[in-house]
């Protein structure tokens, strides 16, 4: 469990100063900046289709870092060492997924705040965006660490990452943004749904990639 | 060494076959090692030194016979396996603290390749020969019975191979096993000299 602890701050302090925390954040942002540009400032409108674009720059965001998810820790032979000490590959993806949701989510969180703002969006969609975002990140970092496993030392390995996620996001997206409709029904519920079964069958599959790409 | 096994440290390896990327590299080996046993692995490039490294740690798979190995293992290879953006003292921590060693166990494997003054130095600017004394510094905090080392001895200067052989008698002096791919003839006394090189296999086939 100590072990599981230290790969978790590794993977944060990785992020901290090796910038890859700072690029997805950026790029959300950024897309939140550019949106009233393209759409006029329209209170209504941006308020009404707002949600859905922080959505959207979530989901691609949370492509930039995969490629320093698993590739780097594969080549250096730290994946190897872990092994050597026991490790199941499943236990690995755990706690990379663990570490990957305080280096990525939790930022992108705080970051909506600043989004929303940019947005013009009103205080109630806020705290479902936020509720909604906050409920997907485990699965998008579940993901995000899959995709890296499966991908890592592939060529063109960031481009076949995006059409691996975006797929498999969809769902989570659907039932993100439909969260933030006028009548959202069930639509947060099955987000819970859909994030714990992600959030739950990464760490298995992330494992399951993680030993067939060892050699 | 770390308690907790059942069985003594021991390798045994029983008519082993390796197949990787479809090809076979090793096959009908068999040799063992009991506590105290220095292995000396010799063979060309590509003769599978680093093959049968890896089968040992459990990082492949043999295609047939029986590979057992009792005891807590410890690798370097060609790879080195710490944080290149840590400084030498940060990188061997994060691995010591996960082998439960504590400071006074790390400070002495850092001494004991003259480490200590390089310690705050981030790893990346150190220099192929400091890396590679690193990667065994590694290993000589891990508290592993067997150490399993590829081409230790590359990029050491004669002073640091010296500690090295200093370092790996004392290992089986204190029950442990190590198995050494090198070009060179061993420096040091060892238990048995295992030549992987074609001819090699043939005769023993």
């Amino acid at each position: 469990m100590n072990g599981f602890a230290a790969i978790l701050m590794r993977e944060i302090r990785i992020a901290w100063t090796g910038g890859g925390l700072w690029l997805p954040i950026i790029f959300f942002l950024a897309v939140a900046t550019l949106f009233p540009f393209v759409t006029g400032p329209d209170k209504a409108l941006l308020a009404k289709t707002g949600g859905g674009i922080l959505w959207v720059a979530a989901l691609l965001a949370s492509l930039l870092p995969i490629e320093r998810l698993i590739l780097p820790d594969r080549q250096s032979g730290m994946l190897d060492q872990l092994t050597i000490r026991g490790w199941s590959d499943e236990w690995v993806a755990a706690a990379k997924m663990a570490g990957h949701f305080f280096a990525f989510g939790v930022p992108l969180l705080i970051a909506t705040f600043v989004a929303s703002a940019l947005i013009g969006l009103p205080e109630g969609k806020l705290f479902i965006l936020l509720a909604g975002l906050a409920l997907a990140m485990p699965a998008l970092a579940g993901l995000g660490v899959t995709i890296a496993a499966l991908t890592a030392g592939l060529n063109s390995a960031s481009a076949l990452g995006g059409m691996l996620l975006i797929p498999l996001a969809v769902p989570i997206l659907i039932f993100g943004a439909g969260s933030l409709a006028d009548n959202p029904g069930n639509a947060m519920q099955l987000l819970v749904a859909i994030s714990m079964a992600f959030t739950a069958l990464s760490p298995f599959a992330a494992g399951a990639a993680l030993r067939a790409g060892r050699e | 060494m770390s308690g907790g096994q059942a069985t003594a440290t021991n390798i045994q390896l029983e008519n082993v076959a390796v197949i990787r990327g479809g090809r076979i590299v090793l096959q009908k080996l068999s040799f063992g090692a009991q506590a105290g046993d220095i292995i000396w692995l010799r063979g060309a490039n590509g003769s599978g030194k680093s093959t049968l490294l890896r089968l040992m740690a459990g990082l492949l798979p043999a295609a047939s016979g029986r590979c057992t190995v009792a005891g807590k293992i410890g690798l370097t290879d060609e790879r080195l396996s710490l944080d290149l953006g840590l400084t030498l003292e940060k990188a061997i921590e994060f691995w010591a603290k996960m082998d439960g060693a504590d400071a006074a166990e790390q400070q002495d494997a850092l001494n004991a390749l003259d480490l200590a003054a390089l310690a705050e130095i981030p790893l990346s600017y150190l220099s192929t020969g400091q890396r590679k004394r690193a990667a065994l510094a590694r290993i000589f905090t891990s508290k592993a019975d067997i150490w399993l080392l590829d081409e230790p001895y590359n990029g050491l200067d004669s002073a640091n191979a010296a500690r090295l052989d200093a370092r790996l008698t004392k290992h089986a002096q204190n029950g442990g096993i190590a198995v050494v791919a090198a070009h060179q003839p061993a420096t040091i006394n060892v238990a048995a000299t295992i030549s992987l090189d074609e001819k090699a296999a043939r005769k023993a086939a």
